[in-house]
Formats: structure tokens, sequence, C-alpha cells
């Protein structure tokens, strides 16, 4: 793939590829749905083209084109754009590597009939029909309490490590969390505190927390670093079971978490449901099944349906469960 | 005497720490059980080592701003050999971090001793390219706990007589820094060279080797202090330590050392170091806001550098102005 890539300079090139990538890639009734990635090689999107692939299945008569430069460059992407207008695909689903540097291209391949959306990392309004946000500040911050309160039936303590007190998303998702919270009894938020993402520092503030409350139940941290800082610190305490962290995190840096039982459970968008719903997406836009305006709530088999808002974003699911029982199978993915 | 042991850098910021640990106890109690003593001594260790190797860089009239990412890149590279050869034994690897670490640190030394370049340039030039090196290695991913072997995570944990490895490491090099600054020529050359360069020479001590000499010994302190970092946190990626090399700058000048050279004690960096990390510990479980923090911070830097400029006022009197201008 890497190499076919590079030497995608020419339509007549282009074309042959087409051909090759299916013997029945130039029948007219199949749909061919072209998924761009960041960049080729990285497990987060390998693992995305799978959940392409399971859309495409279910779907039938459609053919997954999974493409991508060799690097994360907006460059990149802009060639690998103009060779799939050239193939004269149906649709385009991509992670961009820039916010407005696509937008002309994806506007030509608009101009020429096909469907253009973004999903995971967005483009600028103009240069797409919909934007696929793997989910949303408001399922973000449930999801965080409801992680924490699963595992405990009888309520308790939690306290919330953030990154750095200025950090938006990090208060966005604070707000929403404070917003839940009555609605789960018996949970008690007792401090916020602030490991600014430094390992060292959210470590010790991790430790503050167990100090000043012996009887914390959890910690949420909805950052990749304090999560991992914080998980650490328990275990080195000897509290874990005793104290979950959780939150946030990735399943490659939150495998140890897991195994030492400093955190039962955490969460993150799933690459693979990411992947299908944009294909599913990408498809009814595609066949005309629906229709891209503000407001319009489109199919994602199932993953059930998105409620796009004025700028035509749309909101995915809740973020995904990490534990014990999956996190061998995603750790090596990303 | 007893004048001078009382107004000694050492006993007053030994008094500022112990009062420090009674305005926090009368907040938070458990703050000052033992087991919470040995717990901030350990998590300070790190800062105290590197505050050694700041210390002898600055006795130079050098400073050394790469000391942090030294710490990244070494820690970084016994990270990923540790994937690699998951059976090296433990020893290897602190020999190979602290290998590593003097390497980095004879770069800066060379290039101040032999170029000439100013010290806080080429440590700000090395600090940008470690870090660059780091992301180049790793190609920006992280080294996580589950990769790495429990032999390699186990060390720094493992009590001996009731205190971490990490806290013993950190004591065992304050002694051996204690006998090289105060009991060897090397120590004596480096406050001499900080001291007066000039008068130096003429003693017969080289300068520049001297310096050379001091940004090896910050390096291979930054190399071990790399692999204790990254044990004990079971994490390792670009940015770990960030701006550490600061705090490190900080302890040093709190505790007396001066930023002009040639003035300051192994105990008093120690000491400085302590203080900071008394105050790091102690905000998390005190309740202080976290912009409160940075600012508290911020002022024992500044008090401790007003201190050490009354102090300096008083050093000595120069008694042939015309002489020492015209040489």
């Amino acid at each position: 793939m890497r190499v076919i890539n590079k030497v995608l300079g020419t339509v007549a090139l282009a074309a042959t590829m087409a051909a090759g990538f299916g013997a029945t890639a130039a029948s007219a009734d199949e749909t061919r749905i072209a998924l761009v990635v960041k960049a080729l090689g990285i497990g987060f999107f390998e693992a995305a083209a799978k959940g392409a692939e399971e859309a495409a299945a279910e779907l039938g008569d459609t053919e997954i084109i999974y493409t991508g430069p060799t690097d994360t460059t907006a460059e990149g992407q802009i060639e690998v754009i103009n060779s799939l207008i050239a193939q004269g695909v149906d649709a385009i689903a991509i992670s961009a590597n820039d916010y407005d540097a696509l937008v002309p291209s994806l506007k030509k391949a608009m101009q020429r009939g096909i469907t253009v959306i973004s999903w995971d990392s967005g483009v600028a309004p103009e240069g797409r029909q919909m934007h696929l946000n793997p989910s949303s500040n408001e399922l973000i911050g449930n999801m965080c309490v409801k992680l924490a309160a699963d595992h405990l039936p009888d309520g308790g303590q939690v306290a919330i490590l953030s990154a750095s007190a200025t950090a938006t998303n990090q208060n966005i998702w604070i707000e929403e969390m404070k917003k839940v919270l009555p609605e789960y009894e018996g949970i008690e938020l007792v401090a916020t505190v602030y490991g600014d993402d430094l390992a060292d520092k959210s470590y010790r503030e991790a430790q503050g927390l167990m100090a000043t409350y012996p009887d914390l139940d959890a910690i949420i941290a909805p950052t990749s670093v304090g999560i991992v800082a914080a998980a650490q610190a328990v275990a080195d305490a000897g509290k874990a079971g005793e104290v979950n962290v959780t939150g946030l995190g990735l399943p490659s840096e939150m495998a140890g978490a897991i195994e030492s039982g400093a955190s039962q459970s955490f969460a993150i968008w799933n690459p693979i449901d990411l992947g299908y719903s944009a294909t599913m997406i990408a498809h009814a836009l595609a066949s005309g099944e629906a229709t891209a305006e503000p407001g319009a709530t489109l199919p994602m088999g199932r993953m059930g349906e998105v409620t796009l808002d004025d700028e035509g974003n749309g909101a995915m699911a809740d973020p995904f469960v990490y534990d014990a029982g999956n996190i061998d199978e995603f750790k090596s993915i990303f | 005497m007893l004048k001078r042991i009382l107004t000694a850098r050492e006993t007053i910021l030994a008094a500022a720490i112990l009062a420090l640990l009674v305005l926090i106890a009368v907040r938070f109690p458990a703050f000052v059980a033992p087991s919470n003593l040995i717990a901030v001594f350990n998590d300070t260790s790190p800062l105290m080592l590197l505050a050694l190797g700041q210390m002898i860089v600055i006795l130079t009239k050098c400073i050394d701003l790469s000391v942090a990412a030294n710490l990244a890149l070494t820690g970084m590279c016994v990270a990923m050999l540790n994937i690699m050869m998951p059976g090296l034994p433990v020893a290897v690897i602190i020999v190979i971090a602290v290998a590593l670490g003097t390497l980095m640190g004879m770069i800066n030394g060379l290039l101040v001793w032999k170029l000439d370049i100013p010290p806080i340039v080429v440590t700000l030039g090395t600090m940008t390219i470690f870090r660059g090196i780091i992301f180049l290695i790793s190609n920006g991913k992280w080294v996580n706990a589950h990769e790495m072997s429990p032999a390699f995570k186990a060390f720094p944990r493992a009590e001996l007589l009731g205190l971490p490895m990490m806290s013993w490491v950190a004591i065992l090099v304050i002694l051996a820094f204690f006998v090289l600054m105060t009991r060897t020529s090397l120590g004596r050359a480096v406050y001499a060279v900080g001291g007066n360069p000039h008068a130096a020479v003429y003693t017969g001590i080289d300068v520049g080797r001297t310096k050379f000499t001091a940004y090896t010994i910050s390096g291979a302190l930054a190399g071990l202090t790399g692999y204790l970092w990254v044990s004990r946190y079971a994490v390792a990626y670009v940015d770990i330590a960030g701006g550490f090399e600061l705090d490190t700058v900080a302890a040093a000048v709190i505790g007396g050392v001066s930023i002009a050279g040639g003035v300051g004690s192994v105990f008093g960096a120690v000491l400085g170091a302590l203080f900071l990390g008394v105050i790091k510990n102690a905000l998390p479980v005190v309740n202080i806001s976290p912009f409160w923090q940075l600012a508290i911070s911020g002022s024992a830097i500044i008090v401790a550098v007003a201190f050490n400029a009354q102090a300096n006022r008083t050093k000595g009197r120069v008694i042939l102005k015309q002489a020492e201008a015209a040489a």
C-alpha cells in the first residue's frame, strides 16, 4: 500500500489501481467508499479500517478503499484525495491532518458529486458534508462519573485529577461531570486537583488525595497522563482494589494499571466503532438515503443514529469502556 | 563560632523547613507522620540528585539547563532497551544509564570548554536536541508500564531498612558528593574556578577542564536519575520531567548556591531540594488553589535569592580595586 500510494501520480495509474482493488470495482451499482486516514500503519486507524470492512460486509455491494499518506501531512492527504477524485469513488470519509488545508481539494471532490465526510479529526464545515465526532462533551462527562459509580453500588467519595487548571476541554468535561453528579446517588465529589499533565505532579496529587481523603473510593482522571500516573500512585500505595482509578486513557498505556488492579475500567473512543459508523454514514449519504443538513438524523447501523448540529457535527456514542475483559485485544491496537 | 553556625544558610534553611512542617501539620497532621516524611524524602530524591549536579555546574559559573532533557532521553533509552532485552539485569541498566548521561554531560562540557560557547546557550541547545532525539527514537510513542519488566520497575521501590532504594541512592550520592566537594582537589578546584577564575589559573587549575568535569558529573547524575524516574513512574515519553531543569536551579539557589559561582554547599543544595519537595508534597494536601501553588513556589525562590544577595554583600572587601581592574 505504501509503495502504491507513492507512485499514485497519474490518472492512468490510479485507474489501474482502482481496477486492481476488486474484481467488481467497475460495476455501477457498487458503492465505493474511501476511508482516508492521517497516515498508514497507525494501530488506531488500522482498527478503524477493520470497522469499515465490517460495515461494508453488513451493507453488501460496498467496497472500502483504505488509504492515506505514509506520514501525517496535509500534502500527502491532498495527493490521495486527488487520486480518489480521479478514480471516481462514491464517498470519501477522512480523518484530516489539517483543518483548513484540505478544504479546496475536498470541495473539488464534492463538486464532482462525491460524498465527503470527516471523522475523528475534522475539516472546516465548507470542506465536508458532516463531521462525526467520536463522542460529545456531555457523553464523556457522564461516562466518567458512570465508570466510577458502577463500581460503587453503595456510593462513595470520588475525586477528579485533571490536567492543568486552564485546559479548556478538561474544564468542560469537569463541568459536565458536575452536572450529572446528582443523578448518581451517594457519589460525592470531594476534590478537584490538577496534575498539569506532568507524570510526577499528577502522581503527587494522587498521593495527596489518598492522604487527605482516607476513605476515597475513586479517582477520575479525564487525561491520559493523569490516569496513568494516578494508577501508578495507587498501586505503589498498595491501595489497588481500594481506590479505583478511572477516566479517559489509552488501552496501550493503561494495560499495566488494569493488570495491577489499580484501575477497574476506563474509557476512550473505540476506533472500530468509529470506522464502522463513518462508513455507514458515508454509504447513507452517497446512496441518497439521507441528507446531511442541520438537525438531520443519520443512520449508523448497530451504533444507532447520529443527529447533526448547526455546523453539521455529530457525536457517535458514549466512549467505549475498556476493562480486564478486552484490554488484551486493544492494547496492541492503540 | 556559634553565631556562624546559627547564621549559616544551612541552619536557616533547616529551620525554615521545620517551620514549614509545623505549619503544614497544623492544617494536616498526618503529613508529619514518619512514614509520610519518608515518602516526601523519597519523592524528592530525583530533585536532590539533579540539584547536586546543578550545584557543581553552577559553582563553576556555568548552568546546565539540559539535565531534565538528559534525564528524559536516558530514561527513554533504558526503557526501550528493557523492552528489547527484558532479561538484562538492573545493575547493567543502571551502568548504561549513567554512561549515557555521562556522555551527554561530556558533550555539554566539551562545547563549553573547547568552543567557549556561553553555557546557557550550549545547554539550551542540547536541551532541545535531547528532547528531539527522544522523539526520533520513540516516534513519539510511550513506553508503558506493561511493556517494562517487573525487575526494571521494582528497583526504586525495593525497601532496605524501611527506606526505598531510590532514597538510598540519593543518600549515597549526597555522602559521595560531600567527600568530593570538601576532601578532594577536584572539589576545591570547582570552588576556585567559580570563586575567582583568574586566581584559579595562577594556581595551576585548568578552568575549562574543571567546567568539563562538572558537566560530566551533572550528566552522570541526570542519567542515573533518568532510570530511577522512568522506573518509578513506570512510563517513558517525550515530555517526562518537562520544566524540571528549572526546579533543579531553584533548589540549588534556595540552598544558597550563588548563581555567580563559587559559593554553595552540598547540604545547602540538598536542603534547598527538600524545601521545594516539602512544598510540592504539602500543597496537594493543604488544599490550596493550583494558581496559588505556582505563586508560592515562585516567592520562595525570590526570597532565597534575596537572601543570597544579602549574604554576598558581606562576603569580603576588595582592598586593591585598581589592581583587580588591571588584571
